[in-house]
C-alpha cells in the first residue's frame, strides 16, 4: 500500500512540476478538456498495479469500479454546453455554482493580493489612495456576496441536500436553475461596476458615503448585490421545502445528517434576511437618485437607520458563512475519528441557537455609531450569548475525537484546522462584544483578523475541507491524498501567519481601510503580507491537482471513506436520478465504531504481513 | 389520483399530494419573504414617525384619503372573491370559479386604476419629493420623508398587484382552458395565498399613510 502511494505521489510531483513548467493555464485547460471529452468506453488505466496489490478484496472492489464505469451518471449523459446551461439536474447546478464561485474568488483575491502589497510598505507606494479604497470594496463584495454566501450552500448544499435526503432532486429544479442565473446576472452587474470605474464604499455601502458623496459605481454595484440576493432567496427557499417535503421513508428529523441541518438554518437565515437588504439598497436607490433624505442626515435622514437595516441582514449573513461549515465539518469529523458524532442533537439545537440569536445582535457593529447606550448594552449581553451554542458545538467535535480511530486523511486536517481557527475567532468576537473594549478596538485590524478568522479561517477551510470530502462523489476521481495534505497544512500556516499579526495591529491600533501606516507598524504587516503569499499557493494548489484528477485521478468508488450517509449509497458520480431504488432509513446517522475500524486495519495490516512473508521466500 | 387530467408531476416527487404540499409550503415561505421586504419599510416607518410626528400628521393630511378608504375597500372585496374562487375550483364548479376570478381581476384592476389617479391628485397637489414638493425648512424635509415612504411603499404593493393581476389572468386562461378540476387546483390556491397577502399588507399601509393626524 505505502509502496503505490510513493509510486502515485511521485508521478504526482512530476505531473505537477511539468504543470507548473507548462504554465497553469495550460493545466487547468488540459483537465478542463479531460472532463468535457471524457467518454466511458476510452477509459484506460494509466498505471498497472504491482501484484502485491491483488488481494481478493482489491479485485473485487476493482470489479465494483469496472461495473459502475459502464453506468450512465450525471457527468456522462450528455456533453455539450447547452446541456450544462439549461440543466435542472441539482448535481449540474453545483458544478455551475462551483465553477462561477471559484472564478469570483480569483478576482476578490487578487484584490486582496494588491491589498497584503499596498500594505507591505507604510508609505502606501503601489496605489492611489482612491483605487485602494476601490480594491477592498471589490474583495469585500466580491468575497461576500459571491464568493462566501454561496460558497457551502450553492455548491455543496446544491449537490448533497437531495442526495442525503434520498431524494432525485430539490423540490423545484428549474427555480434552482434560474437562481443560479440570477446569480451570473448580479455578478455581471457587479464585474460591469468594477471594470468601468469601481466602487469606493466599502461592501457596506454605509451612508451618507454611498448615496451623496461617491462619485463610484455605487448604482451599479447595488443593483448586482440586490439581484444575487434573489438568487439567495430562491436557493433558500428551496432547500426549505425540499428538507420538509422531499425526505426518504424513515429519514424523520433526528434522522438527518447535521449537514441537513446546517443547511436547513442557513436557508431559514437566507429567506428571512435577504430581503431586508434589497429593500434597504431600494432605498440607497432612490436617495442617491432623488435626491431625497431617508438616510443622508443633510437632507433630513438618519444614517443609523440605513445600519440598523443594513446589519439586520449582514450579521444574520455572517451565520450563513459559518453554519454550512459547521455541517460540513460535522460530517468529515465523525467520518475521519469512526465515532458516532458526540450528543447529536445538541449540535442540531445549537445550529437553531445560532440562527435564531444571530438575528438579534446586529446592534453590536454599531456601538460607536451613536446607537442608545442601553441599546448597546442589550446587544452586548446577547451577542455574548451567540457563544454558547458556538462553544457546544466546539466541544462536541473535540468530545468525538475522544477514543476516536482517528485518520488523518485531507478531509480531516481541513476539519481539525477549522476547528482551530473557528475557536480563535469566536474567542476574538467575545472582545469585540465587550463594550468597553469595542470603544478602542472598533474599525482597526482586529476586527478585521477576528472575522477573518471566522470567515476565511473557518468557512473557506471548511468549504475546501468539503470539496475534498465529497471530490470523489462529486467528480468520480479521487484526489492525491499527498498534495491534498500538503494544501491543507500550507493554508494552515499560511493563514495564521496573514492574521494573527493582524490582531496585535489592531489591538497596537491600527485603523482598517487606510491605504498608509505608521512606519512602527511595518515588521507586523510585511508578516502578514508574507503569509498573504503563502495562502495564495495555499488556494492555488488544489485548484490544480483536483482540475488534473479529473484526468489522472484514480477512480473513485461508491464510498472511498467509508462513510456512513445516503450520498454514499449511490455510485460515484451519481447517476441522474441519484438513486435506483429509493432509499428506506431505519437509523440515525454516523453510524461509525472505532473497534471496527481498528480491527479492520490490524486485519489489512496482518495480511500484508502474510504477503511479505510469502514474497520472501 | 395520479392519473387526473392537466397535472404535470415533477420528476422529483413520488406523487401528486407531495407535489402539492411542496408548493403549498414554498408559497408560505415566499410570503415569508414578502413580509420581511415590507418589515424593513415599515421598520424605516416607524423610526421616522417617532422621531417626526408633527410632520407625518401634517403630511398624512395631504393624502387623497377618500381614495385610500374606497381602495381599502375595493381590495377587501376582492379578497373576498378570491377566497370565493378557490372555495369553487376545489369543488371543482367552473363557471363559478371563472365568474369569481374575473371578479377578482375587476377588482384588482379597479385598485390600481384608483392608485393611479390617486398620484395624479398627488402630482396636482405637489407633493411629490424629488419632483414638485418644496422643501425649505426641516418641517418640510421631514414631510419629505413621509411622502417618499408614501410612494415607495404603496408603489412597492401596486408592484405586487399588478404581478397578482397578472397571476389572476393566467388562472382565468387556464380555468377557460379547463386545466383544474376538483383534483387540481394548485395553482389556483397558491395565487390565493399571494392575493391575500397583498391585500394584508394594505390594511397596513392605510392607516399608516391615510389616518395620522386625521380626526374624522
Amino acid at each position: 500500500m505505502n509502496e503505490s502511494r510513493d509510486q502515485k505521489s511521485s508521478l504526482w510531483a512530476t505531473l505537477t512540476s511539468v504543470g507548473a513548467v507548462i504554465g497553469g493555464a495550460l493545466g487547468v485547460s488540459s483537465a478542463l478538456r479531460a472532463l468535457t471529452a471524457r467518454k466511458a468506453e476510452s477509459f484506460v488505466e494509466p498505471e498497472a498495479a504491482p501484484p502485491a496489490e491483488h488481494t481478493p478484496r482489491r479485485e473485487a472492489l476493482e470489479e465494483a469500479v469496472v461495473a459502475e464505469r459502464e453506468e450512465p451518471n450525471y457527468l456522462n449523459v450528455d456533453y455539450t454546453l447547452k446541456s450544462w446551461l439549461t440543466s435542472t439536474d441539482h448535481k449540474r447546478i453545483a458544478i455551475l455554482y462551483m465553477i462561477s464561485i471559484t472564478l469570483f474568488f480569483l478576482i476578490g483575491g487578487a484584490a486582496a493580493t494588491i491589498i497584503r502589497l499596498q500594505l507591505a510598505t507604510p508609505r502606501g507606494d503601489m496605489v492611489q489612495p482612491v483605487t485602494y479604497n476601490k480594491l477592498f470594496t471589490i474583495h469585500g463584495v466580491i468575497m461576500v456576496w459571491f464568493f462566501l454566501i454561496p460558497s457551502v450552500p450553492a455548491v455543496l448544499g446544491n449537490f448533497l441536500l437531495p442526495l442525503m435526503i434520498g431524494a432525485r432532486d430539490l423540490a423545484f429544479p428549474k427555480l434552482n436553475l434560474l437562481s443560479w442565473y440570477l446569480f451570473i446576472l448580479g455578478g455581471t452587474f457587479t464585474f460591469v461596476a468594477i471594470i468601468t470605474g469601481g466602487v469606493d464604499t466599502g461592501w457596506t455601502f454605509y451612508t451618507p458615503l454611498s448615496t451623496t458623496y461617491s462619485n463610484s459605481n455605487v448604482l451599479l454595484a447595488a443593483a448586482g448585490v440586490f439581484i444575487t440576493g434573489f438568487s439567495s432567496i430562491l436557493t433558500g427557499l428551496n432547500f426549505i421545502v425540499t428538507t420538509h417535503k422531499m425526505r426518504a421513508p424513515g429519514l424523520t428529523w433526528f434522522r438527518l445528517p447535521l449537514f441537513v441541518w446546517t443547511t436547513y438554518a442557513t436557508s431559514l437565515i437566507l429567506v428571512l434576511a435577504t430581503p431586508v437588504l434589497a429593500v434597504t439598497l431600494l432605498l440607497i436607490f432612490l436617495e442617491r437618485v432623488f435626491r431625497i433624505g431617508i438616510f443622508d442626515p443633510s437632507l433630513g435622514g438618519d444614517p443609523l437607520l440605513f445600519q440598523h437595516l443594513f446589519w439586520f441582514y449582514s450579521h444574520p449573513a455572517v451565520y450563513i458563512m459559518i453554519l454550512p461549515g459547521m455541517g460540513v465539518v460535522s460530517e468529515i469529523i465523525p467520518c475521519f475519528a469512526r465515532r458516532k458524532l458526540f450528543s447529536y442533537k445538541f449540535v442540531a439545537f445549537a445550529t437553531f441557537g445560532i440562527a435564531l440569536i444571530g438575528f438579534l445582535v446586529w446592534g453590536h457593529h454599531m456601538f460607536v455609531a451613536g446607537q442608545s447606550m442601553y441599546g448597546s448594552m442589550l446587544f452586548s449581553i446577547l451577542s455574548f450569548l451567540v457563544a454558547i451554542p458556538s462553544a457546544i458545538k466546539v466541544f462536541n467535535w473535540t468530545s468525538t475525537l475522544y477514543k476516536g480511530s482517528i485518520r488523518l486523511d485531507t478531509p480531516m486536517l481541513y476539519a481539525l484546522g477549522f476547528i482551530g481557527l473557528f475557536t480563535v475567532g469566536g474567542l476574538t468576537g467575545l472582545f469585540l462584544a465587550a463594550l468597553a473594549v469595542d470603544v478602542s478596538l472598533h474599525d482597526t485590524y482586529f476586527v478585521i483578523a477576528h472575522f477573518h478568522f471566522i470567515m476565511v479561517g473557518g468557512m473557506v477551510t471548511a468549504y475546501l475541507g468539503g470539496i475534498h470530502y465529497w471530490w470523489p462523489k462529486i467528480s468520480g476521481r479521487m484526489y492525491p491524498e499527498l498534495f491534498g495534505k500538503l494544501s491543507a497544512l500550507t493554508i494552515f500556516v499560511g493563514f495564521m501567519l496573514t492574521f494573527l499579526p493582524q490582531f496585535l495591529l489592531g489591538r497596537l491600533g491600527m485603523l482598517r481601510r487606510y491605504y498608509e501606516y505608521d512606519p512602527n507598524f511595518q515588521i507586523l504587516n510585511v508578516m502578514s503580507t508574507a503569509g498573504a503569499s503563502i495562502l495564495a499557493v495555499g488556494y492555488f494548489l488544489p485548484l490544480f491537482y483536483l482540475l488534473l484528477s479529473l484526468k489522472y485521478g484514480k477512480r473513485a468508488p461508491a464510498n472511498p471513506w467509508g462513510a456512513t450517509g445516503l450520498e454514499w449509497q449511490t455510485p460515484s458520480p451519481p447517476p441522474t436520478y441519484n438513486f435506483k431504488v429509493t432509499p428506506v432509513v431505519t437509523e440515525g446517522p454516523y453510524d461509525y465504531s472505532p473497534e471496527a475500524a481498528e480491527r479492520e486495519a490490524a486485519a489489512e495490516s496482518a495480511e500484508r504481513e502474510i504477503q511479505e512473508a510469502g514474497s520472501r521466500h | 389520483m395520479s392519473d387526473s387530467p392537466g397535472i404535470l408531476l415533477g420528476h422529483q416527487f413520488d406523487d401528486i399530494e407531495q407535489q402539492r404540499e411542496a408548493s403549498i409550503l414554498a408559497m408560505w415561505v415566499f410570503l415569508a419573504t414578502e413580509i420581511l421586504l415590507f418589515g424593513g419599510l415599515f421598520f424605516a416607518y416607524t423610526a421616522y414617525r417617532q422621531a417626526f410626528p408633527g410632520a407625518f400628521a401634517a403630511a398624512s393630511n395631504k393624502t387623497v384619503y377618500w381614495i385610500g378608504t374606497l381602495n381599502t375597500g375595493v381590495l377587501l372585496i376582492s379578497s373576498v372573491t378570491m377566497a370565493l374562487s378557490v372555495h369553487a375550483a376545489r369543488e371543482g364548479r367552473r363557471k363559478a370559479l371563472l365568474r369569481f376570478l374575473l371578479a377578482t381581476l375587476f377588482l384588482g384592476l379597479t385598485f390600481l386604476g384608483l392608485k393611479g389617479f390617486e398620484y395624479y391628485l398627488d402630482y396636482e397637489s405637489h407633493i411629490v419629493p424629488g419632483l414638485n414638493w418644496p422643501i425649505t425648512n426641516n418641517f418640510t424635509r421631514h414631510q419629505a420623508i413621509f411622502f417618499l415612504l408614501y410612494f415607495f411603499m404603496t408603489g412597492l404593493h401596486a408592484f405586487h398587484l399588478t404581478v397578482g393581476c397578472c397571476l389572476v389572468s393566467l388562472m382565468i386562461f387556464w380555468t377557460w382552458r379547463g386545466r383544474f378540476s376538483k383534483e387540481h387546483y394548485i395553482p389556483i390556491d397558491l395565487t390565493g395565498l399571494y392575493w391575500h397577502l397583498i391585500d394584508l399588507v394594505w390594511i397596513f399601509l392605510y392607516p399608516l399613510f391615510y389616518l395620522p393626524g386625521r380626526h374624522l
